[in-house]
């Protein structure tokens, strides 16, 4: 294995990270902090409890995944599409990488961001609120899979666009939309019984409740199917990026 | 000689169904200047692009120093270092990160004095921790080299590496080329520059529409395919070349004034004891003669156009 490679790709990415600091960290960082105080303290004191828990503390587990989803998406995306876009992939295409090892630098790399700002944001929210973790080891798994997993999609999007706009749409007009729509700031228990039916159609449903479960004990699906949902997503990434390089779709041809 | 880089049958066919390369046949022997000559598209850069691992071959094989470009790519690409044609290099980085990056993703453990040696080589030192975007388009294609350079590589592809440089930059550079060359790195080059491979090549290849013409020794292709001129500077012009002349390949010059007479080198009977003979017959005298060879540039334009 290319250690040296892994480790070249990694702290590249991360450095590209610690550069542009305010956009990367400070940003979502603030948005989020933004949302604790007009959800949570000015509109949360007039919702009152969900399953027990005060409105702004519900909000957390919905708004970190926000924030992981999409800086795991964006982060992994542009880390691959700027080289395809300026021509320095040629240098990675032509080293003695394997697939592999080209996707655990750039995707570990975009993982390790989230799961830093993830934390940063759990952080920020204890500014505003009052909160406890029931199962931490979990909660930290749960940061980690769904860093991972992202930031594999994230790839996918980057490897698959062809310009700047195509980055973008995914991340904006799936992503946040199904994030919205998946119980961040609400329990499905709350919707008509239809509709309660069709957002389990919604994969961000079942993250949003695992992630849920590891603070409070409390979810809307079953804790071991939202383990599940998210384990099958990140094989289909594995396979389609597997496929991506086996085939060398838009990288090779 | 032992060859380092074996081609066989290789093609490549691109999903547009455009054919870049045909049946490419080649070796490159190890420790030579290979240049690589073809006008734009011939597929210069597919071929290298292939054998660096960027473009995927349709057909055929390549192995490197006898390990095979799919199956061992970890050996092959290791020991090549790659000088693209465009200017793509990390903006915002500065000189020393992108050394100390190219080197970790070949492979290599970190070795600061080597990559300052390649840096003082390449004069570009004192600007190791100025970010790329900084530096002008001639330090850029140095910082290219640099990076090639960076994992010590036994074969290194220049794409193109004097295009917009500076004549002296561009003598630099040839002398670098030497020295490595030296050192015993296989380089292989593609140019536009013919004086860069009549420079500096040892063998040249010239490429077509995606086809392998003539592979050939430098020296040996000009002497081959080179023809000489021999120009006469008359005494009196010439308003027409006199029909008993016109048998031989001449053209009237400087309004009149001289007649070139172009022969093939390397043929025993040249010709010209007869056109002089013939010349004095006639009464055309001549105050001045002088012969003049093609150089490769000629050769290389003939050889395309044949081709076409």
């Amino acid at each position: 294995m290319n250690l040296h490679g892994i480790r070249a790709i990694y702290l590249f990415e991360m450095a590209r990270t610690w550069r542009t600091l305010m956009q990367s960290v400070a940003s979502p960082i603030l948005s989020t902090a933004l949302y604790f105080v007009v959800f949570g303290a000015a509109i949360g004191s007039r919702v009152g409890e969900i399953d027990g828990i005060s409105y702004a503390s519900f909000i957390i587990p919905g708004l970190l995944m926000l924030s992981l989803l999409s800086e795991s998406i964006s982060n992994a995306s542009f880390g691959i599409y700027f080289p395809k876009f300026s021509g320095t992939i040629y240098e990675v295409l032509s080293a003695p990488v394997s697939p592999l090892e080209v996707v655990i630098g750039y995707v570990g790399a975009a993982a390790s961001k989230s799961v830093i700002l993830g934390l940063l944001i759990l952080a920020t929210a204890r500014l505003f609120v009052d909160y406890e973790i029931a199962h931490p080891l979990l909660m930290v798994s749960f940061l980690l899979l769904t860093a991972i997993t992202f930031s594999l999609f994230g790839f996918i999007i980057g490897l698959w666009a062809d310009d700047f706009q195509k980055l973008q749409i995914i991340p904006m007009m799936v992503i946040m939309p199904l994030t919205f729509l998946g119980g961040a700031f609400y329990s499905i228990s709350m919707l008509p019984p239809f509709w309660q039916k069709v957002t389990l159609f919604n994969p961000v449903v079942y993250l949003i409740s695992g992630f849920r479960w590891s603070f409070y004990g409390v979810a809307d699906v079953n804790i071991s199917i939202s383990v599940s949902m998210i384990l099958v997503f990140m094989l289909l990434c594995l396979t389609t990026i597997w496929w991506i390089f086996k085939t060398g779709y838009r990288l090779k041809n | 000689m032992e060859s380092i880089i074996s081609i066989s049958d290789l093609g490549k066919t691109y999903a547009s169904g455009l054919t870049a390369l045909s049946d490419i046949n080649l070796d490159i022997h190890r420790g030579e200047i290979f240049a690589l000559l073809g006008p734009n598209g011939a597929g210069k850069t597919t071929l290298i692009s292939i054998i660096c691992g960027i473009v995927t071959p349709s057909a055929g094989t390549v192995s490197v120093d006898g390990h095979d470009i799919l199956t061992d790519y970890r050996a092959t690409r290791s020991k090549i270092g790659l000088v693209p044609q465009e200017l793509a290099t990390a903006t915002f980085e500065s000189v020393w990160a992108q050394m100390e990056f190219s080197r970790g993703l070949f492979g290599k453990p970190p070795n600061p004095s080597f990559l300052e040696q390649v840096l003082r080589d390449l004069s570009l030192w004192d600007k190791r921790d100025a970010k790329i975007m900084t530096l002008s388009g001639g330090m850029k294609r140095r910082v290219l080299i640099a990076k090639a350079l960076a994992h010590e590589p036994q074969i290194l592809f220049l794409d193109e590496p004097t295009a917009g440089v500076d004549v002296e930059l561009r003598h630099g550079m040839w002398e670098m080329v030497r020295a490595l060359r030296a050192s015993g790195v296989t380089i292989i080059l593609t140019t536009h520059y013919i004086e860069e491979a009549e420079e500096m090549a040892d063998r040249i290849g010239v490429i077509n529409e995606g086809k392998l013409g003539v592979v050939e020794d430098k020296n040996v292709l000009m002497n081959k395919l080179g023809k000489k001129q021999l120009t006469l500077t008359l005494q009196y012009p010439l308003e027409l070349i006199p029909t008993e002349l016109a048998g031989h390949p001449l053209e009237l010059a400087s309004d009149g004034h001289a007649l070139v007479y172009t022969f093939d080198a390397q043929q025993e009977h040249t010709g010209i004891a007869e056109l002089l003979r013939q010349l004095d017959q006639h009464g055309i005298g001549f105050k001045d003669l002088h012969s003049s060879e093609s150089s490769l540039e000629e050769i290389f334009v003939n050889l395309v156009s044949e081709k076409a």
